[in-house]
């Protein structure tokens, strides 16, 4: 975190004329490493294919499997690619109320990415919010919210996270309880992961600080914020992408641990963790794809999401670089 | 020695207040303790009679001073789910959890270091090769769903061990226990594996990479040079010298361990703090909430502080630099 990482596409010396964006991704050094990359190859076109999945469940999933109308109870604990009662054969079989697994992992991936999404940039701009203003200014807000931030490291983010639904749930009247759930979940997972952005950027920022373009901007008047979005900013970004990586798939996880507990998301709209959770009481039972399908999914997401983290921290690493 | 405990100790007092200062927080503005406790049909007068009683009327610091003293008395208040004092419902319960914690931390521990040690000294070896993959693949996968699979291999397909609960309990005074009987015994396995899975792998892998990077230095080099043997170069100059990070990481883990045990607990319906706390999220049961972020407040505070303690003692450099102030 010493260096502040040059943008891989203005490290290739600009040749001639002016190229396309398309030209200029696959000239530069990340597209170089990707491709030689088979592992992040794989877990990028998974990450993908999970993410439009999930994304266009609407139009491309086989059923509808939360509106009762086109649901048969007849169907339930159908095997996967077995003929059920009705004559429909499921791909992924059916959970006990007869809905198509492949639709309900569709629709829960959604809310998991969702959440994971929405959780991740919440910490993300708290985080770099924090940071930057840390760095920037030095001097007591710079103690006070390292302070907070180290206390908050030490305890996990998972309780922390617990803590605030807990929280949360105790005052928001219950009959709202339900509409705000996702985002109070959202809410607690972005508050419980925003430390590890501020101790980054904090870190960028007091070494950008010292240099002479920030010196120049303060000369020229600029005012303070400007000179910290508009210049420092763009800057630290290239560490918070690789954390913001591997914060998605710790936010994913948390989501999965918190709806599994029964604390996360309400049951008419399960998530990949309410699914498993779900699942489990038909493991005793034989009905193994109610609880698998889920699981191999939620394990496939964070996995893929992993991988990339690691592949862009090392690729963004000037240091690893020959 | 003396002034560094001390002024450790005072910030550990800091922090217990500020943690005291949330729980109170929680406690008092989550939720209208008297609605919670009276129900909907008592009078309004009534109602008015009881806030009085309780102090709730009274100046903000006096209120949160009153909460202290209970507090240092072991008085937390009434669970709303349960009606009964909050303190016994987790007194009732610490036991199962620090059993499971206790096992699966050493398992961890020691586990974890050998796995250190032979992946450090044996790098190239397939049987490195295999225990890395796998750790890389335990720190992914979420806790519940390794609990999960366990049960599934373990429990329903090879119906070897118990997928819940902690079989057959002893009275020991007021700690129950299940160590003494063999179905408790087996109760504790797949919960302790999985709770010891993710601290391992992490103990594991910092054990391995200070290993390596100790290994590496020059009076390692030294040490060979004069011929010593193996075993006294691996075990009593490089492993000793790797020991003051493990012992701060592992420490600090200790603290997850209980976190992690809120998840292996519901998995496997083991009747500890954390399952009781799950259960009071759900409830808002707010008393219970409070006592235990104070329970787990102490624990950390009081493990950070035994953790720069032992470093201090571990560690001679430190003291050195302590007696040059």
């Amino acid at each position: 975190m010493t260096d502040p990482t040059i943008p891989p596409e203005t490290a290739t010396p600009e040749t001639s004329a002016p190229r396309g964006f398309w030209q200029r991704l696959f000239d530069s050094d990340i597209w170089f490493s990707w491709s030689r990359s088979p592992v992040t190859i794989i877990a990028t076109l998974v990450a993908l294919a999970l993410i439009l999945g999930a994304a266009l469940a609407p139009w491309i999933a086989p059923h509808t499997p939360f509106n009762p109308a086109t649901v048969e109870l007849m169907d339930g604990f159908t095997p996967p690619g077995a003929q059920a009662l009705s004559g429909t054969s499921y791909l992924l079989g059916t959970d006990d109320q007869g809905r198509d697994m492949l639709s309900t992992i569709m629709y829960g991936s959604r809310v998991s990415l969702f959440v994971g999404f929405a959780a991740t940039l919440f910490a993300m701009t708290l985080g770099i919010a924090l940071g930057l203003t840390a760095g920037y200014r030095g001097g007591f807000a710079d103690t006070l919210i390292m302070r907070i931030a180290d206390v908050q490291l030490s305890f996990p983010a998972i309780l922390i996270a617990l803590l605030i639904f807990g929280v949360a749930q105790g005052l928001i009247p219950a009959s709202q309880q339900e509409q705000t759930a996702v985002w109070v979940l959202i809410l607690a997972i972005g508050l419980s992961n925003w430390a590890q952005f501020a101790r980054t950027v904090r870190g960028t920022t007091m070494v950008e600080r010292q240099k002479d373009y920030v010196s120049a901007a303060r000369l020229l008047g600029r005012n303070p914020l400007a000179i910290v979005t508009r210049h420092v900013l763009p800057n630290v970004l290239g560490p918070v992408l690789v954390i913001a990586t591997i914060s998605l798939a710790l936010a994913i996880i948390e989501e999965a641990t918190l709806s599994y507990l029964g604390v996360g998301v309400p049951p008419t709209q399960p998530s990949l963790g309410t699914l498993i959770r779900i699942g489990q009481r038909f493991l005793f039972s034989g009905e193994w794809w109610i609880l698998a399908f889920p699981a191999v999914t939620l394990i496939l997401l964070a996995l893929s999401v992993n991988l990339l983290g690691d592949w862009l921290r090392d690729a963004l690493n000037p240091r690893l670089r020959k | 020695m003396l002034i560094f405990i001390l002024r450790r100790l005072f910030q550990s007092v800091i922090v217990m207040l500020v943690v005291a200062l949330i729980a109170f927080l929680i406690f008092r503005y989550v939720g209208d303790p008297i609605v919670s406790m009276a129900g909907v049909d008592t009078r309004l007068e009534d109602q008015e009679l009881m806030r009085q009683r309780l102090g709730l009327n009274d100046p903000f610091y006096v209120q949160f001073w009153n909460f202290l003293t209970n507090a240092l008395q072991g008085n937390f208040g009434i669970s709303y789910r349960l009606q009964q004092p909050a303190m016994r419902l987790i007194l009732d319960r610490l036991p199962a959890t620090i059993e499971l914690a206790v096992v699966s931390a050493t398992l961890a521990l020691v586990l974890g270091v050998l796995m250190g040690i032979f992946t450090a000294l044996r790098a190239r070896s397939f049987l490195s090769g295999v225990i890395m993959t796998l750790s890389l693949v335990g720190v992914s996968l979420p806790t519940f769903l390794i609990g999960i699979g366990l049960i599934y291999i373990f429990a329903v397909e090879l119906q070897w061990l118990p997928s819940n609960g902690r079989g057959v309990t002893v009275q020991l005074g007021w700690w129950r226990t299940g160590f003494l009987t063999e179905s408790g015994l087996r109760s504790l396995i797949l919960p302790a594996i999985t709770l010891s899975l993710f601290q391992m792998t992490l103990i594991m892998r910092l054990v391995r990479a200070e290993m390596m990077e100790v290994l590496r230095s020059d009076y390692i080099r030294f040490a060979r040079a004069r011929g010593l043997p193996d075993r006294v170069i691996n075990f009593r100059h490089a492993l000793k010298n790797t020991l003051v990070p493990v012992i701060t990481i592992t420490g600090l883990q200790l603290g997850s361990v209980i976190a992690f045990a809120i998840v292996t607990e519901t998995v496997f319906q083991w009747p500890g703090v954390g399952s009781l706390f799950i259960t009071s999220v759900q409830a808002v049961d707010v008393p219970v909430m409070a006592t235990y972020l104070m329970m787990v407040g102490l624990v950390f505070v009081t493990i950070n502080l035994v953790v720069d303690i032992l470093y201090y003692l571990v560690d001679p450099r430190l003291r050195v630099q302590g007696k040059g102030r």
